[in-house]
């Protein structure tokens, strides 16, 4: 039942009309109006360039994954023809795959960025981390992180995390305060009205922002299919020596070595995330090019982060503790 | 919509954005009507439903012999924190995402329990269309009048009202025809939709069991309507509706002058280095309208009086537009050579008022913390951030009779009229026809908080708009 309150009752109301007209009224819409890529793209620059006028130094954080090389992108958008106007900060796990550290540094010596690294390694070395049971070492990132940010003074640092991705992601605003612990506390957060955001903080606070929280995974595909974006070659259909564990397909690497009893087997796979090569798992596809990519992202029963995190799988909450202390 | 080849085809089409929100009360089923939106338009993935279907099994949801989605508790799928799967309430606003082949959605899922005006008017704040809803078996609540008054205040465009549980009043016809003429009667005292700003739908649905969610139900077959995923697939989004206005409105954010440092990549890609030597553009978001090559535009800076001038280029990463419209982020560039710096305003020659210091406001009290006279707070609007003294109260909305009654302080969910003095002039215009340039925040100065959601309003005077909040 469609009610329009006008004093004339017997005026059908815009709705009405527009069902009855339907497709043909949608049509004139979707003609009239931006593409729902053009609209996020411009959301994520309004925000880019709101955390720049604001804060005395940002920072992004770019590991060479699609969501941070899509942020990568739309700041070199947002300050065109100038240059991005901030470093990178990457926190190196020292269990990266070398062609992702190979297009880290490609890519920031083609735009001229100051790249800052925070080494896990150094950390577990010098005996200020212990490397887990389970090898994985992609929780290990928070304290390297959190000092690169003390260290550099960062007050504000970008970040590609997506509000799809994960339930607890879900209730991420779009700039997150961090106390003087990089701690989130998901209970206590600001309320973000329209697109006025509040990004005051106190000395040793710093902001998180994540201007793509609204992108979903096949935005990012479309996006970067639409704007010719580069990615390292692993997000595409290659040969791989890999075996099986957790029902995930594990690359064979010096740090991802199988059990004696996992068989080594040669398959056609791409990532769908890139992150530790000890937790990251690929997915059999043949998809060669963006195209293949985008057809298949839209056709996909599992999200990423399930298909392909181990880090994700250790508890139903595992992305909500991570991020309470401090994670992206 | 039906089959995965639907959500390949919206992957591969260029859809729309419409962003809508929902807000509730306690227990009447939204947590469950989101999910069953999310796993009825197949955006809930094959990984998601098994660990939903894993917790469901462990709390013995849906009993012995239930099957499909009725073996699952819905609610699962929405609840993100640990706290709210533990005590099986929502606390925080969280976004959804799902798609159609006609409209990508961005849903804010916006909980009714604690803090609730708090939620409302944050999701509502960015929202084209919001879904209030009601419990069949109980009607309006007061905390029903309490939304439907938050986005009457916030003029949102559109309002539907699910009036859901239907199953469990047998689907009613006279149960459901009551309510209806009850949220009518609420609309009309507000004056919803009166200003022909706003439309409201009333829609009879089971969330449980998805009766006129996604697909019409047969169960129903005194409503003749469509169903809830029809209205939101077909109403006219908020930003085709202020790309339409003839007031283009735009808060530079920050000025682009790179002199020497010129990107790399661009360079690279054969930038003419010499050309952009002395380029200097204002970068920004447009609001509100359309911009095209040769405008005159008026730019309005505090200290100075309005100055017009003309636009001579609008660039976009190296491409040149004719025009651009609302909500693109753009640079322009000026004929004249002025003082332009963040926080000022390029508005369409002729259409904005002079800034003022002086600022008569809607608020939403957001805070545990009250309002009083005399406090120093901060004011954000667009791009500026300014200090106010809070020179008196005017008076606070009573929900019963929705009158404005006296009042001198502001508390937690209180909306309110109050009069506050700013340390520097703002372009403040009135919401009601600017939903950007006619919000901004209250924040407290002292830790930063985000204390109120402000609506200027016109001077007394300019019209006798007293009668209501806004």
């Amino acid at each position: 039942m469609s009610t329009q309150i006008t004093n004339e009752d017997t005026e059908l109301s815009v709705l009405e009309k527009d069902l009855a007209e339907t497709p043909v009224a949608a049509q004139r819409v979707a003609a009239e109006r931006l593409s729902s890529l053009d609209t996020l793209e411009s959301e994520a620059i309004h925000i880019i360039r709101e955390v720049v006028a604001e804060f005395e130094k940002p920072a992004l954080l770019f590991s060479g994954g699609k969501d941070s090389v899509v942020m990568l992108h739309l700041a070199t958008k947002a300050f065109w023809p100038g240059k991005v106007p901030f470093p990178v900060l990457h926190v190196d796990t020292g269990h990266n795959f070398p062609e992702v550290i190979d297009f880290r540094d490609r890519t920031v010596e083609r735009l001229g960025l100051k790249l800052v690294v925070g080494s896990v390694q150094e950390f577990i070395d010098r005996g200020e981390l212990a490397e887990r049971a389970d090898g994985t070492r992609n929780p290990l990132q928070t304290v390297p992180l959190l000092d690169a940010i003390q260290r550099n003074k960062f007050d504000a640092v970008f970040g590609g995390g997506r509000r799809d991705e994960d339930k607890a992601r879900a209730k991420e605003r779009i700039l997150s305060l961090r106390d003087e612990f990089g701690q989130w506390d998901p209970r206590n957060q600001r309320p973000e009205l329209w697109n006025l955001y509040n990004g005051r903080h106190t000395v040793g606070q710093h902001v998180r922002a994540f201007p793509i929280s609204n992108w979903t995974e096949l935005d990012v595909w479309r996006y970067i299919e639409r704007e010719g974006i580069e990615l390292p070659g692993l997000y595409y259909a290659h040969e791989r020596e890999v075996y099986e564990r957790d029902g995930m397909w594990r690359a064979v690497g010096e740090v991802s070595m199988p059990k004696p009893d996992e068989e080594v087997l040669t398959k056609l796979v791409r990532y769908r995330t890139v992150g530790d090569m000890s937790c990251t798992g690929a997915v059999l596809s043949d998809a060669r090019t963006v195209a293949d990519v985008v057809v298949e992202v839209a056709a996909s029963t599992l999200t990423e982060r399930g298909a392909t995190r181990a880090d994700d799988r250790i508890s139903e909450a595992a992305m909500e503790d991570r991020k309470k202390d401090g994670y992206f | 919509m039906s089959t995965e080849t639907s959500l390949l085809e919206t992957g591969l089409r260029e859809s729309t954005l419409f962003r809508f929100a929902t807000a509730g009360s306690v227990d009447d089923g939204k947590s469950t009507l989101v999910g069953r939106l999310l796993h009825d338009s197949k955006a809930i993935l094959a990984d998601q439903l098994d660990a939903v279907a894993r917790t469901s099994a462990d709390r013995g949801f849906g009993g012995a012999g239930a099957t499909g989605s009725q073996a699952i508790d819905l609610a699962l799928l929405t609840d993100g924190l640990r706290a709210e799967r533990e005590q099986g309430i929502t606390i925080d606003v969280a976004y959804r995402y799902f798609a159609t082949d006609r409209r990508s959605f961005i849903l804010a899922d916006c909980p009714g329990h604690v803090q609730y005006t708090k939620n409302t008017v944050t999701g509502a704040s960015t929202a084209d269309a919001v879904v209030v809803l009601i419990d069949a078996r109980k009607g309006v609540l007061e905390q029903t009048r309490r939304h439907l008054s938050v986005l009457q205040l916030l003029r949102v465009a559109h309002v539907i009202v699910a009036v859901n549980k239907i199953d469990l009043v047998d689907f009613s016809e006279s149960v459901f025809r009551e309510i209806e003429t009850d949220v009518q009667k609420v609309a009309r005292e507000l004056g919803l939709g009166a200003d022909g700003i706003a439309d409201l739908v009333v829609i009879p649905v089971s969330a449980l069991d998805g009766d006129n969610v996604v697909d019409r139900s047969d169960r129903t077959p005194w409503y003749s309507g469509p169903a809830l995923l029809e209205v939101l697939e077909t109403l006219p989004a908020a930003d085709e509706l202020e790309s339409h206005l003839e007031s283009f409105r735009f808060p530079v954010q920050l000025v682009i002058r790179p002199q020497g440092a010129l990107a790399p990549d661009a360079i690279a890609s054969g930038l003419d280095v010499g050309a952009y030597r002395d380029y200097r553009a204002y970068a920004g978001q447009i609001t509100e309208g359309t911009v095209k090559l040769g405008d005159k535009v008026t730019v309005l800076s505090p200290g100075h009086e309005p100055r017009i001038t003309t636009v001579t280029g609008i660039d976009f990463a190296g491409s040149e537009l004719a025009e651009a419209t609302a909500p693109q982020s753009v640079a322009i560039r000026l004929a004249d050579e002025i003082d332009i710096a963040r926080g000022d305003t390029i508005a369409a020659a002729g259409t904005v008022r002079e800034s003022s210091a002086d600022l008569y406001a809607a608020l939403c009290w957001l805070s545990p913390k009250p309002l009083r006279e005399g406090a120093k707070v901060l004011v954000k609007h667009g791009t500026r951030t300014v200090q106010a003294l809070v020179r008196n109260v005017t008076g606070k909305l009573d929900l019963a009779t929705f009158n404005v009654e006296a009042a001198s302080s502001l508390e937690l969910n209180d909306i309110g009229n109050a009069q506050l003095r700013l340390a520097a002039p703002l372009p403040l215009e009135n919401y009601l026809h600017h939903r950007r340039t006619g919000a901004f925040l209250v924040i407290d100065p002292v830790d930063g908080n985000t204390l109120a959601a402000g609506l200027v309003k016109d001077h007394p005077g300019d019209h006798e708009d007293e009668r209501y909040v806004i």
